[in-house]
């Protein structure tokens, strides 16, 4: 049994039921047991001095990036889809990543899709390949910087 | 607060209109991905904040299901969009690079 995956199974469960009611309390409980059990080989965190101030960067520094570019994402595709001409220029590119561990390999890859224009096909090692929707430049270096740039800055700091 | 719920509900079935209205305009599947994904993100989130932001009992639940449909959401776009490039669903002549070619094997 994992005690942080319980926590905070059992935790989603109070907040989708009830806090007071003593049934779901219970049924919760032994939900959460079995989840726990059950997700061990696959999921840990490290609950060492940094962690506190990793949650703290998430929340107030990953947070208002990551909501501010989806916001853009969404007018941007709404601009594409309403002007007549369709001003698309799709393409398949690739990118590399420094980031190493694979959580912070998909939290790269879940904020690239949901920013403007572009969305994860694949990830390979340290490869990733993207369907961009309007592709500006080749260069390698251009290319990394226009696509994950700031997010890949930021989730190091955050998972790594 | 409930005015700006009514608001926020409104704005979202806007974008959900958006979305809906890309996939009908985009060429290929991989573009109508793209706006399927991105327009109907923040429609979810600011219908699902407005119901919350209605009825107050319903705001926590209201946070939870928008921190899920985050997590879940591009995951799901990635894995549609990679199943139909093995598939070998051709994308539209409009397409400039394909670094991705050959998918799986390299």
């Amino acid at each position: 049994m994992n005690f942080s995956v319980f926590l905070v199974s059992y935790f989603t469960w109070m907040i989708l039921t009830s806090f007071t009611d003593v049934k779901e309390l219970i049924v919760g409980f032994f939900v959460s047991l079995v989840i726990s059990i059950v997700m061990k080989k696959y999921y840990r965190i490290k609950f060492d001095v940094k962690f506190p101030i990793r949650v703290i960067k998430f929340v107030f520094v990953y947070l208002p990036v990551f909501i501010w570019e989806m916001i853009k994402a969404n007018f941007d595709v709404a601009f594409r889809v309403l002007s007549p001409s369709l001003p698309i220029n799709p393409g398949f590119v690739k990118i590399k990543t420094n980031l190493k561990k694979d959580s912070s390999k998909l939290a790269l890859a879940n904020s690239i899709t949901l920013t403007p224009g572009t969305l994860t096909l694949d990830v390979k090692e340290d490869t990733l390949f993207i369907h961009w929707i309007s592709v500006k430049t080749l260069d390698e270096e251009e290319k990394k910087k226009k696509i994950g740039g700031i997010f890949e800055k930021i989730l190091k700091g955050v998972f790594e | 607060m409930i005015t700006v719920g009514y608001f926020l509900i409104a704005f979202g079935a806007f974008f959900y209109f958006l979305g809906g209205l890309g996939i009908l305009r985009m060429p290929d599947v991989y573009n109508r991905l793209q706006a399927g994904t991105k327009a109907t993100t923040l429609g979810s989130f600011s219908v699902i904040l407005g119901v919350g932001l209605v009825n107050l009992d319903y705001l926590p639940k209201a946070l939870v299901i928008i921190a899920f449909i985050a997590l879940t959401n591009p995951v799901g776009s990635s894995v549609l969009a990679r199943a139909s490039y093995l598939k070998g669903i051709k994308p539209t002549d409009k397409t400039k690079v394909d670094e991705y070619k050959g998918g799986d094997e390299k």
